[in-house]
């Protein structure tokens, strides 16, 4: 029998507080229920006597003090889960909203989960062909890897995240792969954008969507990421399946922890962002990877704007320091028209040097890499260097170096959104790119290997 | 004794009924036994930092006192091993939950049925006193493990036994006064209290990295302390994890605090196929590992670095060179911050405990070289280097300057050299070491000429920085020919020396001879150039040579090799700058 309660004493949204409680836990769900008999969701915070204080995880309209039932549950907020999901639409709570059945669960998780023991991970080392260059070539995408794209307001980011998804594959391997799709505090169009976009290439029959849309309320987006992970361990580590999380957009789901943070009267940190930002965010990230013994992985693209494209604003700072590297965007290449504008300087994947090389991808890649991106580099700062002194001030290593990185931005980076590079055509065109350089310039690759592919004309 | 838990508030939990509790003791809370510990009294009331989720924790719950500080296990075991924050075998919860950390698991940090070898180093008759070495444990193939007398306890040796036995068994009893003092293999020591030792001293010899940045420029002695501070994405991890692969110490103690779990696992699984170049054993045989990754429990977190340091500092009172490295303390200041803000404390800067500085320098201090308590003199050693994540690489924050006033070397991270792909990326401009001057005596006497080189080099590299600015003025054009030879040297020994890839094999570990010989040959070839440039030789001439592409590709001369090599290299330099000088071709 579980008890119900009517002594709500206080509602600032996202927190109420009930008095009179006997036998509550800490993180326990809660159901409140109005008048009028709908349900809203809540979970404990703090209990400190009789009374414990209650985080919405929906909107406060319409609950009234008096007349509101409050339930606790001696559970965390769940998710039920099971195959059937796939194809499926939900909301930030978990609940269907595509006017389909509910789910007949196999289980129901905790959408906090638990955190993976190190000693259980598997370490990701399988290249994962993106058919995107600057992915490929340069930043290598493995399974089991989380890799976000840091971008800001107006970069096309979920055209870049829409072709990973739909051209990642892993040579060779016909394993079942899935797609857990979460928006996060986005509009309708941007949301609608992937639904098309998945509907197009058929994928949608292979796809989880939660969806918290920019009108929904703002508390729901704590949830939202957590149940689309839920979703995606139960198909990656019961189900065997290869799943592919894209979040999108962490700073809104950020800026909805900061909201409940000041409600709380936390002490902020930086830019007012609680102090374990850090921590929460790392529950999620965190929750990526590929476990011992277990065949499937989580593959994860969370998806950031960089509020006034500044990459130490803590989000994105904060999210680098867990994330397994990042794809940043740039507006500079935007504006020149380069498609997908990602800046490969100073976006990096921190598990290709176990993904790349001879029987992953190829023998030259990781000589390939390095040579491109120190070549790219001095050829930035060659023609940064012209624009102050004029073409005459350059030595001929730099021009030919200025010419490089103007060589490199067209053909290597500017693939377009439809085409699907092979990791060997990837290479070549890095190839044919270095043959504009001295080759005694190439010093980062081992000789044999600039004569086997670079023979002299 | 036991009290009821009155407030809940994620990780920090009120008890009250606790009086004959102490402050910092260990508490097991609630029905699961999760393990907490008490930070501050009032009256009866505890409040406790709990190390585990306290989901489904509420009023009313038991919490019973252990009436011991937070300690850990020392013993044979610990070896190849890899613990969370409180000394949680992984390894063994992994047998026992599967993939994930369930809660309230109570596993020895020790294994209690496996028997080690033990033999005596003493015999019965023996007055001992604490430290003293009583026998030996081949704990792995490379480390011989001593168990010695623990603190506080002397007397005569009544008997001692070899064989087989595990670290609960007596394998020596001591007499004193007329009572016996049965010792065993394993000893427990408080993690907030600092293993004593006879006598400090300063530090005088090298922790030889292999690192060529680290050990050239930028030395650190053994029984030093570092901080290596840089923005995400600049080679913090890669550099701690080269630190802990390659240095010529006995144990390294590698504490992940906060960082990512798959780091973790890559040295899991890296190190037992690496060779340590110093005992030809893999590297694992001498590593021990404590992991509290960030998405495990944050008041943990906290508990991890005094875990990793203690048992780095029972090592060193065995006589060894041991390094603990940890990455990254800047997690660990948050989650001091954390409870402190749980605790209603007032904040200092930026919402850290104003005690947040004491606390650094305090861990750091448990570096040093000491004599080692025990009647045979023996002296260890204990390298501390903390990895410091700065918010947006700026280190102007309140972690990364406690550090800097307590460690004497900074490795200053720079993203503008990560972008560029230049590994280490570690800026020579900003970076420091204060052991030049203890050390110098031990180069000299190896390498002599060695220190020259390296201030040379340091010069040049300045005075780069300086050409640079005029560069960017005006045009490489308008330099005189010895400045121009400046520029070439420095991207000599920017791109030939002091890159260094850590994934490539013959690169990633450069022993100091070979460092030494191939600074040897950049600096000499400045040299001759230099001179043959105020002769009137062109400059384009010189930095043609062939032996000077010869220097860019002699880090990936195998080791076995480089000897010959190099020094083949620098006699073709001189001849090359010889003929170039007299107007010669090429030979």
């Amino acid at each position: 029998m579980i008890k119900e309660y009517k002594t709500i004493h206080e509602i600032a949204s996202p927190l109420m507080i009930v008095e009179q409680v006997e036998g509550v836990t800490y993180d326990e769900l809660c159901e409140i229920q109005l008048p009028d008999g709908s349900l809203r969701r809540g979970k404990v915070l703090e209990v400190n006597g009789d009374k414990a204080v209650i985080q919405l995880y929906e909107s406060a309209a319409g609950i009234n003090l008096a007349e509101s039932k409050v339930r606790f549950l001696g559970h965390p907020l769940e998710l039920a889960v099971s195959e059937d999901m796939l194809g499926r639409v939900f909301n930030g709570m978990g609940q269907p909203i595509d006017g389909g059945p509910e789910i007949l669960a196999e289980a129901h998780l905790d959408i906090n989960g638990l955190p993976m023991n190190p000693a259980a991970r598997a370490y990701p080392a399988e290249f994962i062909q993106t058919g995107v260059s600057t992915i490929d070539g340069l930043n290598t995408l493995v399974r089991g890897q989380k890799l976000p794209i840091f971008s800001g307001s107006g970069l096309p980011h979920a055209n870049l995240a829409a072709q990973i998804a739909r051209q990642a594959k892993v040579p060779g391997d016909e394993g079942k792969f899935a797609v857990v799709f979460a928006a996060i505090g986005i509009t309708f169009e941007e949301s609608e954008f992937f639904v098309q976009e998945f509907k197009r290439t058929g994928a949608i029959d292979r796809t989880v969507m939660f969806s918290n849309l920019a009108d929904e309320p703002a508390v729901e987006r704590i949830s939202t990421p957590r149940m689309a992970l839920t979703a995606a361990e139960y198909l990656a580590f019961e189900k065997d399946m290869h799943v592919l999380v894209i979040l999108t957009d962490i700073t809104n789901y950020a800026e909805a922890l900061r909201e409940i943070s000041a409600a709380k009267k936390e002490v902020p940190g930086r830019r007012g962002y609680p102090g374990y930002l850090y921590t929460d965010l790392a529950t999620m990230y965190e929750r990526a990877g590929r476990r011992l013994g277990k065949p499937g992985s989580i593959t994860m693209i969370p998806i950031l704007t960089m509020p006034e494209d500044d990459k130490t604003h803590p989000i994105p700072d904060l999210t680098g320091y867990i994330t397994e590297g990042q794809i940043i965007l740039s507006r500079e290449l935007h504006r020149k028209g380069i498609v997908p504008p990602v800046d490969v300087l100073p976006s990096l994947s921190r598990l290709k040097d176990k993904g790349i090389g001879a029987g992953k991808t190829r023998e030259d890649h990781a000589g390939v890499l390095n040579q491109l991106f120190a070549a790219y580099a001095a050829g930035k700062d060659a023609k940064e260097l012209m624009t102050i002194l004029g073409e005459s001030a350059l030595s001929e290593t730099d021009k030919h170096y200025a010419a490089f990185a103007e060589a490199f931005e067209q053909k290597y980076v500017n693939q377009g959104n439809e085409v699907d590079r092979s990791i060997e055509e990837t290479l070549t065109i890095g190839w044919e790119l270095l043959r504009m350089l001295p080759r005694s310039e190439l010093k980062r690759i081992k000789p044999e290997y600039i004569e086997k592919y670079l023979p002299e004309k | 004794m036991s009290g009821k838990i009155i407030k809940v508030a994620g990780p920090l939990v009120v008890a009250d009924g606790l009086a004959d509790a102490n402050v910092s003791d260990v508490v097991r809370v609630g029905h699961q036994h999760l393990i907490g510990e008490i930070l501050n009294m009032t009256g009866d009331r505890a409040s406790i930092q709990v190390y585990e989720e306290t989901t489904g924790l509420g009023p009313g719950a038991e919490v019973v006192t252990t009436g011991a500080p937070l300690s850990v296990e020392l013993g044979p075991g610990m070896l190849e091993g890899i613990y969370d924050g409180i000394q949680r075998p992984l390894t063994e919860i992994r047998e026992l939950t599967g993939s994930t950390i369930a809660r309230g698991i109570d596993v020895p940090a020790l294994n209690r049925t496996k028997r080690w070898e033990f033999k005596p180093t003493v015999k019965p008759g023996a007055e001992l006193v604490e430290g003293d070495i009583i026998g030996t444990v081949q704990e792995t193939s490379a480390i011989e493990h001593r168990i010695l007398v623990p603190n506080g306890i002397s007397g005569k040796v009544k008997t001692i036994e070899e064989g087989f036995f595990t670290v609960e068994d007596t394998v020596c009893v001591l007499e004193r006064d007329g009572k016996e003092i049965p010792l065993t293999m394993m000893q427990k020591w408080p993690v907030r209290v600092n293993r004593p030792y006879k006598k400090k001293f300063m530090p005088d010899r090298p922790l030889q990295s292999g690192q060529r940045i680290v050990d050239t420029m930028f030395p650190i002695a053994k029984g030093g302390t570092a901080a290596i501070p840089g923005p995400f994405g600049s080679g913090k991890t890669v550099m701690q994890h080269a630190l802990a692969k390659w240095s010529d110490v006995d144990i390294v103690v590698y504490i992940g605090c906060g960082e990512r779990g798959n780091e973790m696992t890559d040295v899991l699984m890296e190190f037992p196929e690496l060779i340590d170049p110093h005992t030809g054993e893999p590297l694992m045989k001498r590593t021990v590992l404590i992991a509290n990754t960030s998405d495990m429990p944050v008041a943990a977190r906290e508990a991890s670095i005094y875990t990793g340091i203690t048992i780095a500092e029972y090592f060193r009172d065995m006589g060894y060179d041991v390094a603990v490295i940890a990455d990254s303390t800047s997690r660990w200041a948050e989650a001091l911050r954390e409870m402190s803000g749980r605790l209603e404390e007032m904040p200092g800067e930026e919402g850290y405990p104003a005690y947040l500085a004491s606390r650094i320098a305090q861990f750091y201090e448990r570096a040093g070289v000491v004599e080692c308590k025990g009647a045979d003199g023996r002296r260890g050693s204990l390298t501390a280097i903390g990895a410091v994540s700065p918010p947006g690489g700026d280190i102007s924050e309140p972690v990364s300057q406690a550090t800097m006033r307590i460690t004497k070397v900074f490795w200053g991270l720079d993203s503008a050299l990560a972008y560029a792909r230049h590994f280490p990326a570690i800026n020579w401009l900003n970076s420091y070491s204060l052991y030049l001057d203890y050390l110098k005596p031990w180069y000299e006497k190896n390498f002599p000429g060695f220190m020259e080189n390296r201030n040379k080099a340091m010069s040049i590299l300045q005075e780069e920085a300086n050409l640079n600015e005029i560069v960017r003025l005006v045009g490489a054009d308008s330099l005189a020919p010895n400045e121009q030879l400046t520029l070439a040297t420095a991207k000599m020994i920017r791109e030939d020396f002091l890159q260094q890839n850590s994934f490539v094999d013959i690169d990633s570990y450069s022993e100091t001879e070979r460092q030494f010989m191939l600074m040897n040959l950049i600096i000499e070839f400045d040299k001759l150039a230099r001179a043959a440039v105020a002769n009137g030789v062109e400059l384009e001439k010189l930095v043609n040579i062939p032996a000077k592409e010869k220097i860019g590709r002699a880090k990936t001369v195998p080791a076995n090799q480089y000897k010959a090599e190099y020094t083949q290299i620098g006699e073709e330099m001189r001849r090359q700058i010889e003929e170039a000088s007299m107007g010669g071709e090429d030979a």
